[in-house]
C-alpha cells in the first residue's frame, strides 16, 4: 500500500520544477473554492496547498489575510476544510494536496483527530507556518502514524545548526522562505536565493520548493532554475478577487506558469 | 539550543514562524550575557533610578483602610513610575539589551497606549528609532497616549486587521520584524509570546516586588498575607508576585477583566469562562487562550485596552494549575466604582487596568482580619483613562 506521503516525492520527480499554488478554502466563497482549486490541478499543478483560514494569520501579508477573512465570515470551518478534500478527491483531483493552517484550529480539532481525518478524506500532507520543529514532536510523531508529511520550514535567517536539524527531520518536502518577511508579492527575486538554497541542499536530502513573494511566471522560472519546486499563493488570490472569471483565469495562469517551469 | 527554561509546565514555548528562532535564540544569548554583567545592570539600576525614579513607594492607603474596616492595605505606585506606568522597567530593560545587541529600530506593540509611551521614552533617552503598532480602536479611546508617543519621536502605525485591539497590533508587530528581523529588535510589551520574552519580561518587572519586600520588612516588619494584581497579559503581576513565589504564607491574587460579565462572553477572563477560555497557542505561546469552539481566537471586550486581550502570560497559567496563584476577574463597572472610590478616597487616579485590582481590594479587603496586610499593585495612572471614564460615567 502506498503511503499519502509517497505521492509527495513523485510529484516532484517530473524533471522540471514542480508548481504548488496555495489557495485559501472558503474564499471567495466555499464552492468557488473547490472549483479553483479544481481548475489549478486541470491546468497542470503538480500539488496543491489548501488553506485553512485562521484569525490571526501572522505569517500572512495582507492578500492572504483579507482572503481568510472572508472565509471565516462564510463561516467557514475546520471541519469543512477537512470534508473540501473529500470532495475534491470526489471530483477526480488527484494530485498530492497539503493542508496548510495555523497550529490553534488544529489543536482545537484535536492533533489525532485531525490528522486521522485528513488521511481518511485523501490529504497527503500538513503545513504549519507557526510550528517550529522544536514544537512539532507530536504532530510529526502522528502524521508519521498515518503516512502523511509534515512540512518543516527553513528561512534565510537559519543557522546551519538549524539546517542540520530540519535535514535529520523534513519528510515530503522542506519548504524554503525566500525572503525574511510575510507572504505577498515581491517585484524580484531575492539575489540571495541561490546562496540559501545551496546552503540547504548541502545537507537536506528532500525536495526544496520555495515560497513567499513570488508572483509572475518569470519569477517562477527564476526560482525553478535554484529549486525543486515553486510556491505562490497571493498571486492567486488577487486574480480571484472580485471577478467572475476568477476559475478560468486562474487555471490559465496556472498553465502560464507550469509553461514557464517546463 | 536553549539557555533558559523554555517553558512553565507545559506552557509557553517558541509558536512562531521558523524565521524568527534564530532571532528569539540571539535574544537569550544577548539576555543572558547582560544579566551576568556588571556594567549592564549597573546602566539599567543607575537610569531605573535617575531617569525612573525608582524605587516607587509603598503607600499605606489610609482612609480605604478604615472605609473597608478589615485589612490594612498598602498601594505599590507604579503610577509614579516616569511615563505612567510599570511598562517603563522592561521598556527599558529590552532597549538596553537592543542597544547592546547593535539593533538601531525598536518596534512594539501597544493596547492602552501605556507600553507605546514607555516604549518611546526610553527610545528618545536612548536615541532608538522607534515605531508602534497600535489597532485603531485603541487609538480612538486612548488618544491622549497617541499624542504622547508622536512627541517622543515615534510612529505610531494604526492597524486596521482583524478587531482592530492589541492582538492585530502583535500580529502586525511580529510580521514587521519577521521582515526587518536583522536591524530591528521587537520589544514586546508584556509577559507573554514566545520565549523568552516571558521570562525576560519577567525578570525585569520583578524590580516591583524586591522593592515591596523591602519597603513592607520596613514599615510593618513582616510579609504582606495577600498580594493583588490586575492580569491582563500579565507583567505587572508576575513582576509583583515573583519574588513572593517562595513565600507560600503570601497569597497572590490575579484579576482580570469581567467586561459586561461572564455570561455572553464580552470580557477578557481567560481563567473564567470554560465556554471559552481553554489552552491554546496565540502570539508565540501556549497557555489560556479565549477562542470558539473552532480554535478561531474570540474577540475580547475590557473597559480597559490595557487588559483586552485573549491570551493570558504562560507562567500565570502554570502559577494557576499549582495554585500557587488564584485569579478571579472585576467587570467594567465594579472597576469603575472602585476607580471613583480610589480618587475620593485616597487622591489617586489609578489607571483603568490597576482598578480591576482595586476593585477585588474592596472586595475582599473587609473579610480580613485587622492585623492583615494586603498589597495592590496600582499599575498605572489614570490620566489616559479620563476620556473614556468621561463617557462610561455620563459625566
Amino acid at each position: 500500500m502506498t503511503l499519502p506521503i509517497q505521492a509527495i516525492a513523485t510529484a516532484f520527480a517530473k524533471g522540471r520544477p514542480a508548481f504548488m499554488p496555495y489557495f485559501s478554502l472558503g474564499f471567495p466563497d466555499y464552492a468557488t473554492s473547490l472549483d479553483i482549486i479544481a481548475a489549478c490541478a486541470e491546468n497542470g499543478a503538480d500539488l496543491m496547498e489548501l488553506g485553512l483560514p485562521f484569525s490571526d494569520p501572522l505569517a500572512d501579508g495582507p492578500t492572504i489575510q483579507h482572503s481568510t477573512q472572508i472565509a471565516l465570515q462564510n463561516g467557514i470551518t475546520t471541519a469543512q476544510c477537512l470534508q473540501a478534500v473529500k470532495e475534491l478527491r470526489q471530483r477526480g483531483v488527484t494530485i498530492p494536496l497539503m493542508l496548510m493552517g495555523y497550529y490553534n484550529p488544529i489543536l482545537a480539532f484535536g492533533l489525532e483527530n485531525f490528522v486521522h481525518t485528513a488521511a481518511q478524506n485523501g490529504a497527503n500532507g500538513l503545513i504549519v507556518p507557526d510550528l517550529p520543529a522544536e514544537e512539532a514532536g507530536e504532530l510529526d510523531r502522528i502524521t508519521q502514524a498515518y503516512g502523511l508529511g509534515l512540512t518543516y520550514f527553513l528561512s534565510p535567517t537559519s543557522t546551519p545548526e538549524r539546517i542540520h536539524l530540519i535535514a535529520q527531520k523534513a519528510r515530503g518536502f522542506v519548504y524554503l522562505v525566500s525572503v525574511t518577511g510575510i507572504t505577498g508579492a515581491r517585484s524580484s527575486v531575492s539575489a540571495d536565493l541561490q546562496a540559501f538554497v545551496g546552503r540547504v541542499r548541502a545537507q537536506v536530502q528532500v525536495p526544496l520548493a520555495v515560497g513567499f513573494g513570488i508572483s509572475t511566471p518569470e519569477q517562477a522560472r527564476t526560482v525553478g532554475e535554484l529549486a525543486d519546486g515553486v510556491i505562490m499563493g497571493s498571486q492567486l488570490i488577487k486574480l480571484a478577487e472580485h471577478n467572475p472569471n476568477a476559475v478560468s483565469e486562474i487555471g490559465q495562469f496556472v498553465k502560464q506558469v507550469v509553461q514557464a517551469l517546463a | 539550543m536553549s539557555l533558559l527554561p523554555q517553558k512553565f509546565g507545559p506552557y509557553g514555548g517558541q509558536f512562531v514562524p521558523e524565521t524568527l528562532i534564530p532571532a528569539l535564540q540571539e535574544l537569550e544569548k544577548a539576555y543572558l550575557t547582560a544579566q551576568a554583567d556588571p556594567a549592564f545592570q549597573a546602566e539599567l539600576a543607575n537610569l531605573l533610578s535617575t531617569f525612573v525614579g525608582r524605587a516607587t513607594p509603598l503607600t499605606f492607603a489610609r482612609r480605604m483602610t478604615e472605609f473597608c474596616g478589615g485589612a490594612q492595605i498598602y498601594f505599590k505606585r507604579e503610577d509614579l513610575a516616569h511615563s505612567g506606568a510599570h511598562k517603563i522597567n522592561n521598556a527599558l530593560g529590552q532597549a538596553l539589551l537592543a542597544k547592546r545587541m547593535g539593533k538601531q529600530r525598536i518596534i512594539a506593540e501597544t493596547g492602552a497606549g501605556q507600553h507605546g509611551v514607555a516604549t518611546a521614552t526610553v527610545c528618545a533617552l536612548l536615541g532608538l528609532e522607534c515605531v508602534v503598532y497600535m489597532g485603531t480602536v485603541d487609538m480612538a479611546r486612548q488618544q491622549p497616549n497617541v499624542f504622547r508617543m508622536k512627541l517622543l519621536g515615534a510612529e505610531v502605525r494604526g492597524v486596521e486587521s482583524g478587531s482592530k485591539t492589541l492582538k492585530d497590533a502583535v500580529n502586525e508587530a511580529i510580521r514587521d520584524w519577521v521582515t526587518h528581523v536583522g536591524d530591528t529588535h521587537y520589544l514586546l510589551g508584556s509577559a507573554l509570546g514566545p520565549h523568552p520574552y516571558p521570562t525576560i519580561v519577567r525578570d525585569f518587572q520583578s524590580v516591583i516586588g524586591k522593592e515591596l519586600r523591602q519597603q513592607i520588612l520596613a514599615v510593618a516588619g513582616r510579609l504582606p498575607d495577600c498580594i493583588v494584581a490586575c492580569v491582563g497579559g500579565g507583567s505587572n503581576a508576575i513582576g509583583i508576585f515573583h519574588d513572593f513565589l517562595a513565600d507560600e504564607d503570601v497569597q497572590l491574587i490575579g484579576v482580570e477583566a469581567g467586561g459586561l460579565g461572564i455570561a455572553g462572553g464580552q470580557h477578557a477572563a481567560r481563567f473564567s469562562d470554560p465556554a471559552i477560555g481553554r489552552p491554546g497557542v496565540l502570539h508565540g505561546a501556549y497557555t489560556y487562550v479565549l477562542q470558539d469552539s473552532d480554535g478561531q481566537i474570540a474577540l475580547t471586550h475590557s473597559i480597559s485596552a490595557g487588559l483586552d486581550y485573549a491570551a493570558i502570560g504562560p507562567e500565570h497559567t502554570w502559577l494557576r494549575d499549582q495554585e500557587r496563584a488564584f485569579y478571579t476577574y472585576a467587570t467594567d463597572s465594579e472597576a469603575l466604582a472602585a476607580f471613583q472610590q480610589t480618587c475620593r478616597l485616597e487622591g489617586i487616579i489609578p489607571a483603568l487596568e490597576s482598578s480591576h485590582a482595586l476593585a477585588e481590594v474592596l472586595k475582599r479587603a473587609p473579610q480580613m482580619r485587622p492585623e492583615q496586610i494586603l498589597v495592590v499593585n496600582i499599575s498605572g495612572r489614570g490620566d489616559k483613562d479620563l476620556n473614556t471614564v468621561i463617557e462610561a460615567l455620563g459625566a
